[in-house]
């Protein structure tokens, strides 16, 4: 996979804590443009908080982040230079693990919510563009649904969609595929790896490590709050350093 | 055996309905008070600050533990005394009906807003809404059908506490009544009337809280 130099997000010694437990205890970590980041790790190795961290739904204790350059500032309408909550979850969608589509809203309103009152889009624009997504995942027939009435793979799908109606630079997966059934797993992969080819920059929390190394230009193992091991899905993967890795990954493959 | 004289009553029975018609104002007017009020409280309580968190509780601990009619009896009697102005029983009796309303309104309100899962609240800020944004467009909109059913039904409690206005001399129904009675010497018609008339007004309101109930439960 190929990336340019630029670099989009970067972070030095992130730190979150929630009361007395840390969580982060110091990232540093340089996302470039196009590149595919999958991060791995136990349950409670902060991989979640961390990808949360990135369009602040949690807000860093301490440390810095700085998106394009600009010092992304926890308030929601930042004055220029910085950039704000409001400004940066904009330019960054995300993806819950449980989907979280609005249930009183039907597919193509889920995704016309957000460039409707955010951007002030015109319906007719915002829907036009919500059919386009809607063609890309493959749910152009369910633009009036509820989501009631989808399976959990076209609700993440549909989920997909929403976040990139607002045209995001970056993408942020939390466990996209954990909520699924196996069988509905692989249309979501299919999806997000359309998006990785497409050369959207991405942050993936996954536990599909055969995916992660398919479409992950790297792989980040994190354990206790901090990034243990990084390198290419073939370095992390199949020949992992560390005696941690090894295990963790001896667990997935048992 | 008692011998009962509907008649006699029933001829007085535009008072009833110029009761009925105030019983109606009363409620409006105080449902409509207490709607503003509820939902400043209920986003009070929801505040981070937590001296606004304890204004609004201490506000809604007042009125829901002390009885409405000694409310109403205080804001007509003792209130007046202790600010040194005048206030009409119409005044007292709006305001703490609404006052009293609006701290059950606020309860209601806040627990349809906390129902709603957190991740509604993390999606709409996730495309970028504002908090304002994500509680007009996303968590109103679905807290709204769930706090349905306990609005009516708190909303038909209110039209029966307007009957403790006549405790200050309001022309309400019920205070109607008595005014009815004293004409006729017909205590018995005259009240079991006033019931009836409460019953028709209020049995299709609890038939509305209910369809919404059932409404809620299937759509979940």
């Amino acid at each position: 996979m190929t990336h340019s130099d630029e670099t989009v997000i970067r972070l030095r010694g992130l730190r979150k804590k929630f009361g007395t437990l840390e969580v982060l205890k110091g990232i540093d970590l340089d996302l470039h443009r196009g590149e595919v980041l999958s991060v791995i790790g136990p349950s409670g190795s902060g991989k979640s908080t961390l990808i949360r961290c990135l369009n602040l739904m949690e807000e860093p204790t301490d440390g810095s982040f700085t998106f394009q350059g600009r010092e992304v500032s926890p308030k929601f309408r930042a004055k220029a230079p910085a950039i704000g909550a409001g400004e940066l979850r904009r330019r960054v969608g995300m993806v819950f693990q449980h989907f979280n589509l609005f249930p009183h809203l039907s597919v193509i309103d889920n995704i016309t919510k957000g460039p409707r009152t955010v951007l002030g889009e015109d319906r007719a624009p915002a829907e036009a563009h919500a059919m386009e997504l809607l063609e890309e995942v493959g749910l152009a027939d369910k633009a009036r649904a509820y989501p009631a009435h989808l399976s959990g793979g076209q609700k993440q799908r549909v989920a997909i969609a929403r976040a990139l109606a607002l045209r995001p630079e970056v993408m942020l997966f939390d466990e996209p595929t954990s909520a699924l059934d196996p069988e509905l797993v692989g249309e979501v992969l299919a999806v997000v790896r359309r998006l990785a080819e497409g050369g959207m920059t991405m942050v993936l929390v996954t536990h599909e490590m055969g995916f992660a190394a398919d479409v992950a230009s790297r792989v980040l193992f994190m354990e206790n709050g901090m990034i243990a091991e990084q390198g290419s899905p073939h370095d992390i993967l199949r020949a992992p350093k560390s005696e941690r890795l090894k295990g963790f990954l001896a667990r997935f493959h048992a | 055996m008692y011998h009962w004289d509907f008649y006699t009553v029933l001829q007085s029975f535009d008072l009833f309905l110029m009761g009925i018609w105030t019983t109606f104002l009363y409620t409006i007017g105080s449902i409509s008070i207490g709607v503003v009020v509820g939902l400043a409280a209920c986003f009070a309580r929801l505040s981070h600050r937590a001296p606004v968190r304890l204004l609004a509780r201490s506000y809604q601990e007042l009125f829901r533990c002390t009885p409405l009619l000694v409310q109403i009896l205080w804001a007509y009697y003792a209130l007046p005394m202790i600010l040194g102005i005048s206030i009409s029983n119409t005044a007292a009796g709006l305001l703490m009906l609404s006052l009293y309303v609006g701290s059950f309104y606020a309860e209601i309100f806040r627990g349809g807003i906390l129902a709603i899962d957190k991740g509604q609240s993390e999606a709409a800020h996730a495309v970028g809404m504002s908090g304002v944004q994500a509680m007009r467009h996303i968590i109103l909109p679905q807290a709204v059908k769930k706090m349905l059913p306990a609005f009516i039904n708190q909303s038909v409690v209110q039209v029966k506490n307007t009957s403790l206005l006549y405790a200050i001399s309001i022309a309400e129904l019920t205070y109607m009544t008595s005014v009815v009675n004293s004409e006729t010497y017909r205590p018995l018609e005259a009240y079991s009337l006033a019931a009836v008339l409460y019953f028709v007004m209020l049995f299709p309101l609890t038939q509305v809280a209910d369809y919404f109930e059932r409404r809620m439960r299937r759509s979940d």
